[in-house]
């Protein structure tokens, strides 16, 4: 179990203010201008020494993704987009450090966005967190009033804007080109990629796209060096820290801040309370959020929680927004919710998935009741593989994964439920 | 996908104008000069809270939301053609196109909060108003929605209000609260059950030495 000393976020339950005074206590921006002392590149080396990988979900090298970076502008402004658009189901960990520690946030946009010689920053928040848009915006007031934002700031010699973008109610936006999309005022619908953001991004310019746990993580690791992030985790490519939203049939569902490669059945008995019922109650979780396809018991049992061991098992650590299901879950249901939700925030540009999320939800909707033929199975999961891989963007195949998952483990359960339907109607 | 609206609807109102000319300002501020494109996603945001803030005094009382009036006056003032804000307010689903009550009551059904009993919630709400999901009560109070995860799935099941969230309901707390709200009464936000933010119901399992001194309740 991680040790309290090596937690990050330390308010992470609000049981503090958030407030510039109560930050500053806690260890926040404490002589921030030393740290941008020490130059963009010693910065970057030390990002990339804490093997520090992106939080977001895809799990990107961090320092590697900043040193993409142009080093020196060609006249184009370079832009620091911090993605807060927290919307993968199973996931609420971004909220809590925007409402509790969203110093942390700031002090990070300020490092990350100097070390890719960006003058402004961008927070795009999903619309709805309205309440956690008032703490961000006291923050950033806070912060210009105190001279770490703005011209000269922190007294760094670097002039830093940060500027909160709300979105509207779209979980594609978390996309980061559908993201840059959004904040240039348009629909949020993903860009064919290259270019990349950091070649051309926001307003044509080169821009960075990090999830806001990532930036809020940068000041700690840099103050207390890459070694220390790096001793932490499972090995030297699951590195650090991170926060696990632990939610679905559990007694105590949390978010909490665990060491990266803790076993999952740790993580669930010793902080969520363990599964409803005792641990052989368990039928299934989901580890990393919607997208990540669904682990059986037996793999809960031994599997730890990080990017290389849960790709291992054909899952993946995503968000680390673990859904926890015991037996008394209606599996097929379960997905087939899921699928539901791909459909409809699929934004309607790429035909695979704007028809074939449509499809997807159809069936598995008939499959929950058994409402089909067995014959069917084959043809959907047919269906997955020709959205999977033939969109611009990963909703195509965030759609296909949760299907394939349940199809993987639990086939037999669907066969079932289709015998007696069709039992029950002869 | 949200569902087609008519912007030619008879309840269109035929004029719209911002109240607040320096908060505009302020919105187009925060982009690039020349990039005051960007500005429409809260400049729709602004025109919807305005309805909202003229639809709570009115008799009955209607929530917030954006008129075609509302969509032509800000393709004038970021200048771009009336269909590029179009686009963007049908495309986003918390712009809402058409009248809605007081209080809308968007109620979470993805598979965290679903696995927790939205179902429960959705069907108090249903009978407690005595309305459908997508419907509108008849005093003009209450509009229900269903929607898809907002991103509070440890607090499940939970709801948004307006801006805020009530969170860890049951269906008698979900009945109280619309009750409290119909009456004019104050409500609670966030977790409807006494526990602290996304922190175990049972008590803290880390941060033990701040806990103390905070005096915050751990578990075991």
């Amino acid at each position: 179990m991680l040790a309290d000393k090596d937690r990050i976020f330390t308010n992470i339950y609000g049981w503090e203010p958030f407030s510039l005074d109560a930050a500053k206590k806690r260890g926040d921006w404490d002589n921030t201008k030393d740290i941008l002392a020490k130059g963009r590149d010693a910065i970057i080396a030390e990002m990339k020494a804490s093997g520090l990988r992106g939080r977001g979900g895809a799990g990107f090298p961090t320092g590697m993704k900043w040193s993409f970076m142009p080093k020196e502008s060609d006249g184009r402004p370079h832009y620091l987009v911090i993605n807060a658009d927290e919307s993968e189901p199973g996931t609420c960990k971004d909220r809590d450090i925007l409402r509790h520690e969203p110093h942390k946030l700031l002090e990070g946009a300020l490092i990350a966005g100097f070390a890719m010689g960006a003058h402004r920053a961008y927070i795009y928040m999903r619309g709805e967190f309205c309440n956690e848009g008032s703490t961000i915006n006291r923050a950033i007031r806070e912060a210009y009033d105190a001279g770490l934002l703005g011209k000269n700031a922190a007294g760094s010699g670097w002039d830093f804007d940060v500027v909160l973008h709300r979105g509207a109610g779209a979980y594609i936006c978390g996309e980061e080109t559908a993201l840059i999309e959004s904040i240039e005022g348009k629909k949020g619908q993903p860009r064919n990629k290259p270019p990349f953001p950091a070649g051309a991004g926001l307003y044509a310019c080169p821009t960075t796209v990090n999830n806001v746990e990532t930036i809020a993580v940068a000041p700690s690791i840099l103050r207390r060096g890459g070694a220390w992030f790096a001793g932490l985790g499972k090995d030297e490519k699951n590195t650090g820290t991170k926060l696990f939203c632990i939610s679905g049939h559990v007694n105590n569902r949390c978010n909490v801040e665990e060491e990266m490669g803790i076993p999952l059945k740790d993580l669930i008995e010793k902080h969520a309370g363990g599964v409803r019922g005792g641990w052989d109650n368990l039928l299934a979780i989901i580890p990393g959020g919607s997208s990540t396809p669904l682990l059986p018991k037996h793999i809960c049992d031994t599997v730890t929680m990080d990017f290389d061991s849960l790709r291992a098992v054909q899952s993946g650590l995503g968000t680390a927004g673990v859904i926890v299901m015991d037996k008394s879950t209606d599996i097929v249901g379960a997905i087939a919710r899921l699928s539901h939700f791909y459909m409809h925030e699929s934004c309607g540009q790429c035909t695979p998935c704007r028809e074939g999320t449509g499809w997807l939800y159809r069936i598995m909707q008939r499959m929950a009741v058994g409402n089909a033929t067995l014959d069917e199975i084959d043809m959907l999961l047919d269906l997955t593989k020709e959205i999977e891989g033939h969109t611009i963007c990963a909703h195509g195949d965030a759609s296909a994964w949760p299907i394939q998952g349940l199809f993987r483990h639990f086939r037999p359960e669907v066969e079932k439920r289709i015998m007696e339907y069709r039992k029950e109607a002869a | 996908m949200k569902k087609p609206v008519d912007l030619n609807a008879a309840y269109q109102p035929k004029d719209f104008a911002f109240r607040d000319m320096e908060k505009v300002k302020e919105i187009i501020s925060r982009y690039p000069q020349g990039k005051q494109r960007s500005a429409t996603m809260p400049l729709l945001d602004l025109a919807q809270r305005q309805v909202g803030e003229d639809g709570a005094q009115a008799k009955p009382p209607y929530g917030g939301w954006i008129p075609r009036a509302a969509m032509d006056k800000i393709a004038e003032i970021v200048d771009v053609p009336p269909v590029k804000v179009y686009e963007v307010a049908t495309f986003y689903s918390m712009y809402n196109l058409e009248p809605v009550g007081k209080y809308l009551v968007q109620m979470c059904t993805t598979t965290p909060c679903m696995l927790c009993g939205s179902g429960d919630v959705v069907k108090t709400c249903e009978s407690h108003l005595g309305i459908h999901t997508g419907e509108t009560t008849r005093d003009g109070m209450f509009t229900l929605m269903e929607v898809e995860c907002l991103g509070a799935c440890v607090n499940a099941p939970m709801v948004q209000i307006n801006d805020d969230y009530f969170e860890d309901l049951t269906p008698e707390s979900m009945k109280q609260i619309l009750s409290d709200l119909k009456e004019g009464r104050e409500v609670s936000v966030g977790p409807q059950n006494g526990r602290v933010a996304s922190m175990s119901e049972s008590g803290t399992t880390t941060l033990v030495e701040q806990a103390d001194r905070l005096g915050i309740k751990k578990a075991g």
